[in-house]
C-alpha cells in the first residue's frame, strides 16, 4: 500500500477480497458526485479494474435532505476483469437519512452500512419520511452498521481553523472518504494532489477538505471503529497509458480526432438536452481543433445549422436526445435525400414524452431506424461502453463521409455519465477519414455517383464551375434537377436503398464470445454490453455452451448475422425496451429470438442476466 | 466555367438553366430579375454565392440561381444559413423566405438570425397570402381576410415584418416593392454591401391569390401619394409635386402640405441609425399614411459568424493548432507497466 498517516495503534487485520462494489449517497449538496470521482481516482491508483455510475437527481437544487435531493456514486472495483459499475452493493455510505432511504435496497445483506449519525435528527427523518428512526427499530440489523459521527468529527478536526459552520459542512464528504480509503486501503495521494490543485486559488478551503480527509483517514487507522480493513489487490491489466473516461467526453473527442483525421472544421449544432448537454460543453472547450459549437434557438435550428456547414463541407455534428429526435425528424429526411454527410447523436433517455431525462432506456433503437417520413433509410451506429464511445462516434464520422450519408448514432444516459478506464488509442492507430471535394468540372453531375459507395460527389461552395442547387424535392438520378417522373421516383428511393446496403462491406465480420455455434446466442446492442459480458463469463466459466455478440451496427446489419444466427437454437435479446432489436431480428431473419426487457430508467443487473440465460439452459 | 474577378460578370451568368415555374405575372419573377441584375455589380463570384430558401412559392428561388443554392424545408433557411455562414464565412449566403415560411413557421429561425447578427441577406417575400398551398391567409394578412380557410374572415392581428425586425434589434431593415425595379436594386445593392443580418422585406403581387393587395401602392396616378421613399439624412416629403411631408405632432407623425409657413426644415429627417424613428416609420400605413419604402434602419454591429471565428483563431493563437494525442491524453492520466 501506498504511505498513509502515520497509526498509533498496532496494525489491524486485513481481510482481502476480489470485488467490491460501493456506492456514497447524500444530498445534492453533499458534493458525493466528488468523493465519488476520488474514490474512483484513488482505485485506479491501486491498480484495480473499476466501474463507475453516478446517479444524480433531476431537480437542479432540490430542497435539502429530501428523498428526491439524494445524489449518488457507485464504484465497483475488483482485481478481476470488470463489465459494470456492479449489482448489488457491498457498501453503502449514506450522508442523511433520505440517502439511505433511497439507496437501502440495494445493499446486500451483512453489507457495510456507513452513516453520519448526527443527521438523523427529527427534520431530516421526517423529510425522508421515517416515522421513527432506523437507527432505533432494528431495522438496519441485517447489515453491519457502522453510525460514524461524520459531521462532528468533521467539525472537531477543522475547529483550529475558526471556519464558519457552512464551510465545515462542506468538508464532510472528505471526511466520509478519508474514512473509506482506510477500510479498503486505497492511497490517498491522489485524492491530496486532486484537491490541491483543484483549490489552489483557496488555501482555506484546501487545508479544510485536506485535514478532514485526513481526519477521516486517521479515525479508521487510530480508533476500534474497525475490527480490520480490506484490501483488494491489484488487477492484471494491459500495460499501457490509461485514462478514465465518461462516454460523453469520449464522443466529443471522437468526433474531434475524426474531423483532425479528415482535415475538416468540426460544427456542432445543438440544443441543451439532458443528458446530452455536456457533449457541446466538451467541443466548447476545443476551438483550437477548428471545432465550432453553435447552440442553437432549438433543436430544430441545431440540426439545420449542422446541415448548412456540411454543405459548405464540414464535418456537421448535432447532439440530443429523445424528444429532440421527433424534432430533428424532418430534416433527418432532408439530409438523407441531399446525400450529405451528417452525424444525428441520440443519448437515449427514458421516455416518452419528458420521461425521465436523466435515466437511460434503449427506446429510441425503432426510431432511429424507421422513424421518418417517406422510404429515409440511414445508417445506425452504437456505442457499447463509455470508452467505446470514442469509437462509435469516430466510425460514424468514417462512414458519413464515405457513404455521403447522415448516420444516426446511440449512446444512453448510462453510457454518457458512466466512466471507465480507457487505454488510449495513438491517432496514428485511427482509420483513415478520406474526403475529397469534388472541384473538377469536367463531366460533373450532383448526383453521379461513385461505383463502389454509390456516394455523390461532395463540393464545397466556393468551387467555380460546379455551382448546383440540391433540396427536398425528388430530383434527377443523375443531373439532381427537380423531377417528378414515376420510373425516376422509384429508382431514387432504391438507389438510397442500395447505398445502405453496400455499407456491409465496411462492417468487419462478427466477433463471437464464445463458441461459433451451440446452445445459446445472447444479442445485445449498446450498453448492455457490460451486464452481458460479465454474465456469459460467468457461464462460460462454467463451460456451459453461452455466446454474445453485441452490435455496433444496426443498419445495416451485418451481412454474416443471418448465418450466425441459424447456428445457435436459442437467441435471446436483453435489452432496456420492449424488444425492439428483437422485433427487427425476428422481422429480418424469422428467428425465434426471445427478449429479457427491463425498462426501468436502470442497467441490467448481471444478476437479473443470468437468472434469465440460467432458465434457458435449463428448459 | 470558372469565374474570376478580372472577368465582369452579366445578369446572364447568374440564369441557371432551370425552367422558371412561378405563374405568369408572378411578382417574383421581377425580384428574381433585379437580384440577378444586382449580382455582378456587387463584386461576388457565382462560386462564392449561396441561396438558401425554404418552403414556398418564393422558395423556388435558389433553383433559378446559376450559384450555389439549397431549398431546405419549411420555416428553416435561416438556421442552414447560419450553419453555413458561421462555418463558412467566406461565402456571400442569401436567404429568400415568405411571409408564411419566415413569420408563420419558422419565425422562430428568422428571430434568432437577426438578433444574432448572422451575416445574410434575408429577403422576405411578403404577398400576404399562402401561394404554394393555394390561398390560406398568412399572418401577415390584414384582419377579416376572406380565404378558402378563414370563409368568414381571419380573426388574427397580422404581423409587421418591419417592426418584428426591429424589435429584434436587426442591424439592417429595409421595403421595397416588386415592380419597382429600380428602388428594388438600390435595397438590394445596399443589402448586399452591409456587413451583418440584412433583412428586406419585398411586397410581392401574388396575381394568383391576394391579386391588387398593394395595387394603391403600384398604380401609377396614385403611387407617389402612396409611397414615401426614405433618403437618409433627407425631409421626408412626398406627392405627385413633391409638396407633402411627415411632420412631427408631439410624439405623433401627421401629414402636412408644405406651404402657408411650414417648409421642408419643418419635417422629419430620415436617420436610419435612428431606431425610435425606424419603429414610428415602420407603424405609417396606408390610408392615414404614405407607405415608407426605403431603408428604414441601417446600423453597424459585430457579426456572429465574426464573433465565432475569432474565437477559434484567438484559440489557436494561444494553445496552438490542436494535436489529437495531446487531447486524447489529457486529463487524470496513468501507466499500468
Ligand atoms: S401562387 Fe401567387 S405567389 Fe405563388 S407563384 Fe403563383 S402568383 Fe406567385
Amino acid at each position: 500500500m501506498a504511505t498513509s498517516p502515520v497509526g498509533v495503534l498496532p496494525p489491524k487485520p486485513v481481510v482481502e477480497r476480489d470485488n467490491v462494489v460501493i456506492r456514497f449517497a447524500g444530498d445534492s449538496g453533499d458534493g458525493m458526485q466528488v468523493t465519488g470521482m476520488q474514490f474512483t481516482n484513488e482505485s485506479v491508483f491501486a491498480g484495480n479494474e473499476i466501474g463507475t455510475l453516478p446517479d444524480f437527481p433531476a431537480e437542479i437544487r432540490a430542497p435539502t435532505g429530501t428523498l428526491y435531493g439524494v445524489s449518488a456514486f457507485q464504484v465497483n472495483f475488483s482485481s478481476q476483469s470488470v463489465y459494470t459499475p456492479g449489482d448489488d452493493l457491498d457498501a453503502l455510505v449514506v450522508m442523511n437519512p433520505a440517502a439511505l432511504k433511497t439507496n437501502l435496497a440495494d445493499l446486500k445483506q451483512n453489507g457495510l452500512l456507513i452513516l453520519d449519525k448526527a443527521e438523523f435528527n427529527e427534520p431530516n427523518l421526517k423529510k425522508a419520511q421515517y416515522a421513527k428512526s432506523p437507527l432505533d427499530d432494528g431495522s438496519l440489523d441485517k447489515y453491519q452498521l457502522y453510525p460514524v459521527e461524520i459531521t462532528k468529527m468533521t467539525t472537531l478536526a477543522l475547529k483550529d481553523m475558526n471556519l464558519p459552520n457552512r464551510s465545515v459542512m462542506r468538508c464532510r464528504n472528505f471526511f466520509a472518504l478519508g474514512v473509506v480509503s482506510w477500510l479498503y486501503n486505497r492511497p490517498i495521494e491522489p485524492t491530496v494532489k486532486w484537491i490541491t490543485e483543484r483549490f489552489k486559488k483557496n488555501t482555506e478551503v484546501l487545508e479544510a477538505n485536506t485535514l478532514a480527509l485526513k481526519a477521516g483517514y486517521n479515525l479508521g487507522e487510530n480508533t476500534e471503529l474497525f475490527a480490520s480493513s480490506y484490501d483488494i489487490k491489484p488487477a492484471k491489466i494491459a500495460p499501457g497509458l490509461y485514462r478514465n473516461i465518461t462516454g460523453n467526453t469520449a464522443t466529443a473527442i471522437g468526433f474531434v480526432a475524426a474531423a483532425k483525421k479528415a482535415g475538416l472544421p468540426l460544427f456542432l449544432g445543438s440544443y441543451p438536452i439532458t443528458p446530452a448537454s455536456d457533449v457541446l460543453h466538451d467541443l466548447s472547450t476545443l476551438k483550437n481543433f477548428n471545432v465550432y459549437t453553435f447552440q442553437a434557438e432549438d433543436e430544430i435550428a441545431g440540426i439545420g445549422s449542422a446541415l448548412g456547414a456540411a454543405f459548405g463541407g464540414s464535418i456537421a455534428i448535432t447532439t440530443t436526445s429523445g424528444p429532440g429526435m421527433n424534432l430533428k425528424a424532418e430534416t433527418i429526411g432532408l439530409a438523407a435525400v441531399v446525400e450529405l454527410p451528417l452525424i444525428i447523436t441520440n443519448i437515449q433517455r427514458s421516455g416518452p414524452s419528458t420521461g425521465m431525462p436523466t435515466k437511460p432506456e434503449q427506446s429510441d433503437l425503432l426510431q432511429a431506424l424507421y422513424g421518418r417520413h417517406g422510404e429515409a433509410p440511414l445508417p445506425v451506429i452504437a456505442a457499447s461502453s463509455p470508452a467505446d464511445c470514442f469509437f462509435a462516434a469516430y466510425e460514424a464520422v468514417r462512414i458519413a463521409v464515405k457513404y455521403m450519408t447522415p448516420v444516426i448514432l446511440l449512446t444512453d444516459g448510462y453510457l454518457a455519465n458512466a466512466s471507465e478506464p480507457w487505454l488510449l488509442p495513438s491517432s496514428a492507430d485511427l482509420p483513415e477519414v478520406n474526403v475529397e471535394f469534388r472541384t473538377d468540372p469536367q463531366g460533373f453531375f450532383p448526383y453521379l455517383r461513385d461505383e463502389d459507395t454509390l456516394a455523390r460527389p461532395w463540393v464545397r461552395p466556393g468551387t467555380p464551375g460546379l455551382e448546383h442547387r440540391v433540396g427536398g424535392l425528388e430530383k434527377d438520378y443523375l443531373t439532381g434537377n427537380i423531377s417528378y417522373a414515376p420510373s425516376n421516383h422509384e429508382q431514387m428511393v432504391r438507389v438510397r436503398y442500395r447505398k445502405m446496403a453496400k455499407i456491409t462491406q465496411d462492417i468487419p465480420p462478427t466477433k463471437i464470445n464464445g463458441p461459433e455455434s451451440g446452445k445459446l446466442l445472447i444479442i445485445g446492442w449498446g450498453s448492455t454490453y457490460g451486464s452481458i459480458t460479465a454474465a456469459v463469463k460467468g457461464f462460460q466459466e462454467q463451460g456451459k455452451s453461452v455466446s454474445h455478440i453485441h452490435l455496433r451496427h444496426l443498419n445495416p446489419l451485418p451481412a454474416d448475422l443471418g448465418d450466425i444466427l441459424s447456428r445457435f437454437e436459442k437467441i435471446l435479446v436483453p435489452e432496456m425496451n420492449m424488444g425492439q432489436l428483437l422485433r427487427v431480428l425476428r422481422a429480418e431473419y424469422l428467428v425465434d429470438a426471445v427478449g429479457l426487457n427491463k425498462i426501468q430508467g436502470r442497467p441490467f443487473k448481471v444478476s437479473e442476466i443470468t437468472a434469465r440465460i440460467s432458465r434457458m439452459l435449463e428448459e | 466555367m470558372a469565374t474570376n474577378a478580372a472577368q465582369k460578370l452579366t445578369r446572364k451568368d447568374f440564369v441557371s438553366d432551370q425552367d422558371v415555374r412561378w405563374c405568369p405575372g408572378c411578382g417574383d419573377y421581377s425580384i428574381l430579375a433585379q437580384v440577378q441584375k444586382i449580382m455582378p455589380e456587387i463584386g461576388v463570384s457565382r462560386e462564392n454565392t449561396v441561396f438558401i430558401s425554404g418552403i414556398g412559392c418564393s422558395s423556388r428561388f435558389p433553383y433559378y440561381m446559376n450559384t450555389y443554392g439549397f431549398h431546405t424545408i419549411h420555416g428553416r433557411a435561416p438556421a442552414s444559413a447560419t450553419g453555413l455562414k458561421v462555418s463558412r464565412p467566406d461565402l456571400s449566403v442569401w436567404v429568400v423566405t415568405g411571409d408564411g415560411d419566415g413569420l408563420s413557421i419558422g419565425g422562430n429561425h428568422l428571430l434568432h438570425a437577426l438578433r444574432r447578427n448572422v451575416d445574410l441577406k434575408i429577403l422576405l417575400f411578403n404577398n400576404r397570402i399562402y401561394g404554394l398551398t393555394k390561398g390560406q391567409y398568412s399572418p401577415t394578412s390584414e384582419l377579416g381576410k376572406v380565404t378558402k380557410s378563414t370563409p368568414a374572415g381571419s380573426a388574427d392581428h397580422p404581423v409587421n415584418p418591419l417592426l418584428f425586425a426591429l424589435g429584434v434589434d436587426a442591424s439592417f431593415i429595409a421595403r421595397t416593392i416588386d415592380v419597382e425595379a429600380k428602388h428594388q436594386q438600390d435595397i438590394l445593392t445596399r443589402a448586399a454591401n452591409h456587413r451583418g443580418a440584412a433583412f428586406v422585406e419585398i411586397l410581392q403581387n401574388c396575381n394568383v391569390f391576394n391579386d391588387g393587395a398593394f395595387a394603391s401602392l403600384t398604380d401609377r396616378e396614385l403611387k407617389s401619394d402612396t409611397q414615401l421613399l426614405l433618403e437618409n439624412g433627407k425631409p421626408m416629403i412626398f406627392g405627385k409635386n413633391k409638396d407633402r411631408g411627415i411632420r412631427l405632432r408631439g410624439m405623433s407623425p401627421e401629414v402636412v402640405t408644405l406651404g402657408n409657413g411650414i417648409t421642408a426644415d419643418d419635417l422629419l429627417v430620415h436617420d436610419e441609425n435612428d431606431p425610435v424613428l425606424g419603429f414610428m416609420l415602420s407603424r405609417l400605413a396606408q390610408p392615414a399614411f404614405p407607405m415608407p419604402l426605403g431603408v428604414i434602419r441601417a446600423t453597424n454591429k459585430v457579426t456572429f459568424d465574426a464573433a465565432m471565428n475569432s474565437q477559434i483563431q484567438d484559440a489557436m493563437a494561444k494553445s496552438g493548432d490542436g494535436d489529437i494525442d495531446k487531447l486524447l491524453r489529457s486529463g487524470d492520466v496513468w501507466t499500468v507497466q
